[in-house]
């Protein structure tokens, strides 16, 4: 049915949480009063979209008149009447809330293919993915292709695993389809636990059936007739999302006994996470399926050919299988020109921290870290300096800003103590010391190791220790090099990925940002002015006008001074909360 | 059957054995803290690791299947290295209070640290503590000096079939407990103790009793039930004062509650050591002479009046099975009757 008016609403969790729920409430209401209530079936549609990406601007809302799209930024329910009022019936769009140039800088950098239909689609509708192309590349597949064939284009593809490892996904579903087994499985890993990504959540929110298809594409490859989503509990939305978008697959005898007529069943069960980082990996991930503590094994044997249950076993991530579908409807040529020769494809990374635009970005491998950062993410907050980003999470490194011009592919950023991960980018500027941010990835991995094995159960605690006394002001001669010792130690003994890469970000700190350390250890400061035990507030004598100011917000009563006389902080009581800083007109008072 | 080479040593080994347990059979020794050969293989201490040739990181060879060609290297100054290593992450979570812990003299870390001469260590650090609780007569857990090798857990689930603990918590928390982190409310086989490498777990019943080196061993059988289990009575001063089972025996080495904790009543005061003979409703000691003389008169008297078939006997199922033929033999031949049975005859 043609609309002459449609309203897409962002509604994936970050939509929600900036208020997506009321701003639809307010349209419906609205629409009703002004009377086009009557007749919003026959004219108008409203959507609920999920995440485009560019979730700073959250509400985003898009308006479709007369084929003619507006997109609204930081919508307010108050704001609707008026929209309603001048746009809709007026035909004249309210321009001071349009989306400005930087939300079209943030899309036309980008090349969206996993992403293409995410914030465009309404999730909750398997017609609307229909309609956009959706289920075609199953048709195609299973009416006009053998499995081998459906495997070979996606060799062909270039597609690597989107969880972080970058295994060959053609190649893993090969190895299980020559498996001779009467049972196999396919899982898909929604396990997302990085912090800061949230690339999967947002596919699976924005179109959980592309993910579906994949999946039901790579089962029909490998030979398998019951598939898992394992994905977090912390994602109610998405998995709300998968759940009507596996009933609805049903219904349409996408997934089920006879699929398309043909002589193959499958179905897709989900199950959910109980918050467990160390389940994103494979072995863990498939002891917590079957029941057991989420603990990893020693491999071999790989899942390939002995996973869930003991059957062979193919594990994709979310990102890798939602691009399954685009990859047979456009052909591997398609899909492997975008990229470089190792690293084919686009790769969506989840950007934030001091970085202007964040939200969630597509982009062909190998772009330059420069372009993400300026062009798509429009440059740091505020224009302070960029200092480094953080990719991979805790399984990373940082990249400084002498490597700005590096390509953000597997290799290279491999070649420079990084990876690209599942997707994470955190942008740091000036003001992050780069010893707090590795001792935050320390207890992030220290308090997620199963417990397991010895390296990694005691070690990321120990590497954790040296970083909060260095950062504590009690840092040793030789810890430097004890942590890196350490380091090397654990790469080498850990049992799983988790271990392994724990202490990834303490080795690209200390390759990258020695002189830090140094400052820290040797002459117990902190250059960024982070560590609260190597910061002292001072007040200087010749900007203080005695106002009070700083006074009367201190919670710790640690500033003295009469009226008009300069203040004085007492070392001892200042809790260096900073409040003084801040209330402070004349810029009286220095940290350092 | 793969044919590899183990330090410069050719071995082969059939198909699924892993390197650790080819270096075992060309006897080359590789340390390790959380392998048992009745277990499945764990991997955790992460001790055996190797290298293997190929192979750019070391791998444990507990957990690796040996495969046609192998080359390995079980131990070179790397390999060396991670080991100390990862002894001295053990160890400065330990409490190292060997001069006062039951399992010193036969403790695989302790040893091992011996080994790899661990005096210094770089890591000192945060201690997990834990206070001492369990209300059970049978085992005393010191969550402290736990390795979290997982034997226990592992030997309660596969062997035993009861699970009554598992891992629990994360990271340096974590916690081999019972569900909830609640007393221990198991069937008391003690299996667990018998697989500790550390201290964590003893029986507390022999708590400042002896160490092993202390010890003299007699091997006997159980004298509970039927199984007949081989037991290892470890004795001191004349005293039993705990009890294992060695792992080539006919159980393997497992024991149940009774076999491994059940031996007090052999210094009890309450023993039997003569028997005794009921006159006017009260016990008294007699020789065993005069106790056989008692018995063969009233058997022959009852059988004179009643016939053999009035006579019945019933042997313990904690006699040997020789002191049982020898019974059923006395019953049918010299008795004359074949009302003999056994309580372990279920």
């Amino acid at each position: 049915m043609k609309h002459d008016l449609i309203i897409k609403i962002c509604m994936g969790t970050g939509g929600i949480a900036s208020g997506g729920l009321d701003v639809m409430h307010a349209f419906r209401n609205q629409l009703g009063k002004k009377s086009i209530k009557a007749d919003i079936k026959k004219h108008c549609s409203m959507h609920k979209v999920g995440c485009r990406g560019l979730c700073a601007k959250d509400v985003l809302v898009d308006i479709i008149l007369n084929n003619v799209k507006t997109t609204y930024q930081f919508i307010k329910p108050y704001m609707v009447e008026r929209i309603i009022e001048e746009h809709f019936i007026n035909g004249n769009p309210v321009l001071e809330w349009v989306v400005s140039e930087d939300y079209h800088q943030f899309h036309d950098n980008q090349i969206k293919v996993v992403l293409s239909d995410c914030g465009i689609i309404d999730p909750e509708e398997i017609e609307a993915y229909i309609n956009a192309g959706g289920y075609d590349a199953l048709r195609q597949v299973m009416l006009t292709m053998s499995p081998g064939e459906t495997i070979e284009t996606i060799k062909k593809s270039g597609l690597r695993g989107r969880g972080g490892a970058g295994f060959p996904t053609g190649l893993k579903w090969e190895f299980c389809s020559k498996e001779t087994s009467a049972q196999k499985y396919i899982i898909c890993n929604a396990d997302e636990g990085d912090p800061g990504a949230f690339m999967d959540r947002s596919v699976i929110e924005g179109n959980p059936h592309a993910v579906i298809e994949g999946m039901i594409i790579g089962a029909y490859s490998i030979g398998a007739d019951n598939g898992y989503v394992y994905i977090r509990a912390e994602y109610p939305l998405a998995v709300e999302r998968l759940r009507k978008a596996l009933q609805q697959a049903r219904k349409h005898k996408f997934l089920g006994k006879k699929i398309l007529g043909k002589e193959f069943n499958f179905d897709i069960k989900v199950k959910l996470g109980a918050g467990a980082f160390v389940c994103g990996e494979e072995t863990a991930l498939i002891a917590s399926i079957e029941g057991y503590r989420g603990m990893p094994k020693a491999k071999p044997p790989f899942p390939v050919y002995k996973g869930l249950w003991s059957k062979p076993t193919v594990i994709n991530n979310v990102e890798t299988l939602a691009n399954i579908p685009y990859i047979l409807r456009n052909g591997a040529e398609w899909y492997a020109s975008f990229g470089t020769e190792k690293s084919k494809g686009t790769k969506v990374f989840a950007l934030t921290g001091k970085i202007r635009n964040s939200g969630l970005i597509e982009v062909p491998m190998g772009i330059p870290l420069r372009e993400i950062i300026y062009d798509i993410g429009g440059g740091i907050e505020n224009d302070m300096a960029f200092k480094a980003v953080q990719t991979g999470g805790p399984s990373g490194g940082c990249i400084p800003a002498k490597l700005l011009d590096i390509k953000v592919d597997y290799e290279s950023l491999a070649s420079v103590g990084s990876i690209v991960g599942s997707g994470g980018m955190v942008v740091l500027d000036e003001n992050d010391c780069m010893v707090n941010i590795t001792k935050f990835f320390l207890q992030f991995t220290q308090s997620e190791s199963c417990g397991k094995c010895t390296p990694c159960r005691i070690g990321t605690k120990r590497l954790l220790e040296i970083l909060e006394r260095i950062s504590s002001g009690n840092g040793r001669d030789g810890d430097i090099k004890l942590l890196e010792d350490l380091s090397h130690d654990i790469k080498a003994t850990s049992l799983c990925g988790l271990g392994q890469t724990a202490p990834n970000p303490i080795l690209s700190t200390i390759k990258y940002f020695r002189d830090e350390y140094e400052a820290h250890i040797k002459e117990k400061k902190c250059p960024a002015g982070v560590c609260k035990d190597l910061l002292s507030y001072i007040i200087l004598d010749q900007f203080c006008k005695g106002c009070g100011a700083c006074k009367r917000v201190c919670p710790a009563g640690a500033i003295s001074g009469e009226r008009k006389a300069v203040h004085k902080i007492d070392t001892q009581t200042c809790v260096k909360c900073g409040a003084c800083i801040e209330s402070c007109k004349f810029k009286a008072i220095r940290k350092g | 059957m793969p044919n590899l080479r183990i330090d410069g040593i050719s071995v082969s080994a059939p198909e699924g054995t892993t390197i650790l347990d080819a270096a075992k059979s060309a006897d080359i020794p590789i340390p390790t803290l959380c392998h048992h050969p009745k277990l499945t293989p764990y991997g955790g201490c992460r001790l055996c690791i190797v290298d293997v040739k190929g192979i750019n990181r070391p791998v444990t060879s507990c957990t690796t299947p040996v495969t046609e060609g192998m080359e390995v290297s079980t131990t070179n100054p790397e390999i060396e290295k991670l080991r100390s290593t990862i002894l001295e992450l053990l160890l400065s979570d330990h409490p190292n209070d060997c001069m006062i812990c039951e399992k010193a003299g036969d403790c695989t870390l302790q040893e091992l640290a011996y080994f790899y001469g661990i005096r210094e260590n770089r890591f000192e650090g945060e201690r997990r503590q834990y206070t001492e609780k369990d209300d059970n007569p049978f085992i005393r857990r010191n969550m402290e000096k736990c390795i979290l090798c997982s034997k226990c857990v592992r030997i309660c689930d596969e062997i035993q079939g009861v699970g009554a603990i598992d891992l629990t918590y994360r990271g340096f928390n974590a916690k081999v407990s019972p569900p909830f982190g609640k007393d221990l409310n198991c069937e008391f086989c003690g299996q667990c103790v018998a697989v500790c490498p550390t201290g964590a777990l003893t029986g507390k019943m022999w708590v400042t009793k002896g160490r092993q080196k202390d010890i003299r061993e007699v091997d006997t059988v159980c004298p509970y039930c039927g199984c007949g289990c081989s037991l290892t009575l470890h004795i001191r001063r004349n005293r039993v004062i705990r009890v294992s089972s060695k792992e080539n025996t006919i159980n393997e080495g497992w024991l149940c509650s009774k076999g491994r904790f059940g031996f007090s009543f052999i210094n009890s005061p309450e023993r039997l050591k003569t028997p005794l003979i009921k006159e006017k409703g009260k016990f008294r000691e007699a020789s065993w002479d005069e106790a056989f003389d008692l018995i063969v008169s009233k058997l022959k008297k009852i059988r004179k009046k009643h016939g053999p078939d009035s006579i019945g006997g019933l042997a313990s199922a904690r006699c040997t099975n020789e002191e049982n033929y020898l019974f059923q033999k006395f019953i049918r031949a010299a008795v004359g009757t074949n009302n003999v049975d056994h309580c372990a005859r279920l």
